[in-house]
């Protein structure tokens, strides 16, 4: 947690020489709480305020990175419990799991599948995030050969699973070049995997069966120099999990509670019957506190409804998402097609192209740069008026694609209708109706 | 090293709403449903506590809905052609509750009449013994007609009467008042729009404890985070205290799942998007997951499939 300005004086010389900059220690202080100063400034502060004040300048959840050959993907750095409150920072990674005693052609082809499956989402290319290889044989050379295999076919970043330190190192040695997660410290095995992360610099998953000894775990295993953890609380059902991620985000954030404050990292499959029940418990996963979250079973509609969830979930609401402007083609648009506008806010996009869609009947879909605001909010803001509406058709070079020149604009805006017609010359200005739900029955009765 | 816990003590808690009514109770329903009465966020156990799980409501339709998805028609067979059928295959797949959503228009075009609203729902009570939700097509005067027949046909049920929104709520609740029904109160995805819309119902004197909230749903994909957040910040306003937001929520993932492409269609879609069925089961079904996450108290569902599997998730959610 953030000091505030006095927790931070307390720690200063309070001598107010000024040599920092500012006329006193207080104001110094102020400035370094907004973050708007530098501690080094201070040439009188002392080692152990320095340490103080770095340890609470550290983010309550810690930021782990992986690394493939061609991709990394980082995770934690959380500041809040609900995505309202500001937002969720760093995506969950999203990993497949290959277990050795798989055939090597057999893994190659499935990661292959997984890493190669990638979906277009409002104009993102979305697509899962590595690979978890498990040790399930207990045989250095046999999971050796299985890493390396995973990795001739990807260069996403790899979880190494494996139960001690001898078979970890095998893999690490077949996964030179690239940073992986190891999984995982056990109270059993804790003092060789920690050696072997520190000494490969990699991050380290550690379990445990209760907060209490997760979070002794943790800290013995800073004790011998490995920072960047990952925690598996070892829950597999829904109910279990959400308390336990729930509380896990609750003692990093609310209490700042360092022993708990690193990313999470889950199991959906373990505790899944089938597909459908790993893909809800990953669902369970990314909307409450998951990290890394290592999938058993790969299905393209699956991913797609994960990729989009985690898409969804991670959305800044502080920022209106917004599409694309240009023009849309809904149906096989022709040339005699009805040509509407609407604004580039997503949602109002999603839902006049839904129901233009839904109607089955075709047409051309004019979104204009209206920076991502909602029709009548933009209009009352200025950024949708007919000045930028005439912009938009001349810009997107509609006209050459259709034969009539009539424009339908949202009912909400009808009275764009005279300045719109000076703007546009020659064109017809239809008003449409005020809710896109209406548009169907609106559009039934067109013709150019 | 002992860890010590962080519990919230939250200061309020969600109200619990009764749906339906048993002989004894003034209507003819096998049993009743309670809702709400939540003293913590969802499913959160050890820090209060979770009297009712979410309930299911089936949707079905008075009249053959031609616009459902091939795969929708082709779960429930013959059942579309008849809503008493569908009421009981509603049942049989798990309902805890049955939504009769009435249309605008009968096959060929005539309108739905008030007769016809009162059939279908005489019907439908008859055919289960579950407590009933009805909607109206959504037109401020076929709802407003149709409903004041609804409510009076099934007066003592303590049906849900729905939708009451900002535009046009005064008729449904009035009707909802003299018949002893609840309400449903619908607002556009803001915490302030639900509030007011729940002061002007209970400002009619319809007690707090027969009115659902409605905050609006969107699918996966398709703005869900939005309906997600106003879920979740109604329902830490409820347990903080704030009186206008303790009622429980009902959302229509169902619907709204249906509503897109990823689930009406299974051709001229990128292969990306996989198989159509098990795509579609699962968009609806991970859309009523996320909304359970988030505080829903009544999920409106579609496919038989997804209902199994949304109930059984619950269950486990629900395990201590």
């Amino acid at each position: 947690m953030a000091l505030s300005g006095l927790q931070i004086y307390k720690l200063l010389p309070q001598t107010n020489c000024k040599e920092c900059g500012y006329p006193t220690c207080l104001a110094f202080a102020m400035k370094l709480a907004a973050k708007q100063a530098e501690l080094a400034n201070c040439p009188y502060v002392s080692e152990e305020a320095k340490e103080q004040l770095a340890a609470a300048a550290a983010p309550p959840v810690r930021l782990v990175t992986v690394e493939g050959k061609g991709h990394k993907v980082e995770v934690g750095n959380e500041t809040v419990l609900f995505r309202h409150e500001k937002t969720f920072f760093h995506r969950p990674g999203l990993f497949v799991r290959v277990k050795d005693t798989t055939p090597v052609a057999e893994i190659k082809a499935a990661v292959s599948a997984a890493m190669g499956y990638s979906v277009e989402y409002v104009g993102m290319r979305l697509h899962l995030d590595g690979v978890a290889v498990e040790a399930a044989s207990g045989d250095a050379a046999t999971f050796k050969a299985a890493v390396a295999a995973v990795l001739e076919v990807t260069d996403r970043p790899l979880i190494l699973m494996a139960a001690g330190a001898g078979l970890l190192e095998a893999g690490l040695a077949a996964a030179e070049g690239t940073r992986p997660l190891l999984y995982a410290a056990t109270k059993d095995n804790w003092e060789q995997v920690a050696a072997l992360a520190k000494a490969k610099n990699v991050p380290l998953a550690v379990r445990a069966g209760s907060l209490d000894e997760l979070a002794e775990l943790t800290e013995k295993i800073k004790g011998l120099g490995v920072e960047d953890m990952v925690l598996d609380p070892d829950v597999r059902d829904a109910a279990s999990t959400l308390v336990t991620l729930t509380q896990l985000r609750r003692q990093a954030l609310k209490k700042t509670f360092r022993p708990l404050g690193f990313p999470i990292i889950t199991f959906p499959g373990e505790g899944a019957a089938d597909g459908l029940e790993e893909t809800m418990l990953a669902a369970q996963h990314i909307a409450k506190y998951g990290g890394f979250i290592v999938l058993d079973r790969f299905s393209p509609a699956s991913a797609y409804a994960l990729l989009a969830l985690r898409t969804n979930i991670y959305t800044n609401p502080q920022e209106p998402i917004k599409v694309q402007p240009g023009i849309y083609e809904i149906n096989n648009p022709q040339a005699t097609s009805p040509l509407m506008v609407t604004t580039n806010f997503s949602i109002t996009y999603f839902s006049v192209a839904n129901e233009v869609d839904g109607s089955g009947l075709p047409g051309w879909l004019l979104v204009a740069d209206a920076e991502g605001m909602s029709v009548l909010t933009a209009w009352a803001a200025g950024k949708f008026d007919a000045e930028r509406i005439a912009k938009s058709v001349k810009s997107t070079a509609i006209e050459s694609k259709i034969s009539h020149k009539k424009l339908i604009i949202p009912g909400h805006v009808s009275v764009l209708l005279g300045e719109l017609e000076e703007a546009l010359p020659g064109w017809e200005i239809l008003v449409g109706p005020r809710e896109a739900v209406d548009l169907p029955g609106f559009l039934k009765l067109w013709s150019a | 090293m002992t860890v010590e816990l962080h519990v919230e003590k939250w200061a309020g808690s969600v109200l619990q709403v009764t749906l339906g009514a048993t002989a004894s109770e003034g209507g003819t329903r096998a049993r009743t449903v309670t809702v709400g009465g939540e003293t913590t966020l969802p499913f959160l156990h050890f820090e209060g506590q979770i009297p009712n799980p979410p309930r299911i409501a089936i949707e079905i339709s008075d009249q053959y809905p031609g616009d459902w998805s091939p795969l929708l028609l082709k779960a429930w067979g013959d059942a579309v052609n008849d809503p008493a059928a569908w009421a009981q295959a509603a049942e049989k797949a798990g309902a805890d509750l049955v939504l009769l959503q009435l249309s605008l228009t009968k096959d060929g075009g005539a309108p739905v009449t008030a007769a016809d609203a009162r059939a279908a729902t005489r019907a439908v009570l008859q055919a289960t013994g579950l407590p009933l939700l009805v909607f109206g097509p959504g037109q401020v005067d076929a709802d407003n007609e149709l409903l004041v027949a609804v409510a009076e046909e099934a007066v003592g049920e303590r049906i849900v009467l729905g939708i009451c929104e900002e535009k046009n709520y005064r008729t449904i609740v009035a009707a909802a008042l003299a018949h002893g029904h609840l309400v449903n109160a619908r607002t556009a995805m803001d915490v302030n729009l639900a509030k007011q819309l729940n002061i002007l119902i209970s400002d009619m004197g319809m007690p707090l404890e027969r009115i659902l909230m409605d905050p609006t749903t969107a699918g996966l994909g398709y703005g869900i985070e939005y309906g997600y957040s106003v879920m979740e910040r109604l329902r830490l306003a409820a347990l903080q205290g704030d009186k206008m937001t303790q009622l429980p929520m009902l959302v229509t993932p169902g619907y709204e799942a249906w509503r897109q492409k990823e689930c009406k269609v299974g051709e001229g879609v990128p292969a990306s998007w996989g198989d159509w069925e098990e795509r579609a089961v699962l968009w609806e079904t991970i859309t009523a997951t996320a909304l359970i996450e988030s505080g829903a108290d009544i999920l409106v569902m579609r496919h038989p499939e997804a209902v199994r599997r949304v109930k059984a998730f619950i269950d486990r959610l629900m395990a201590k």
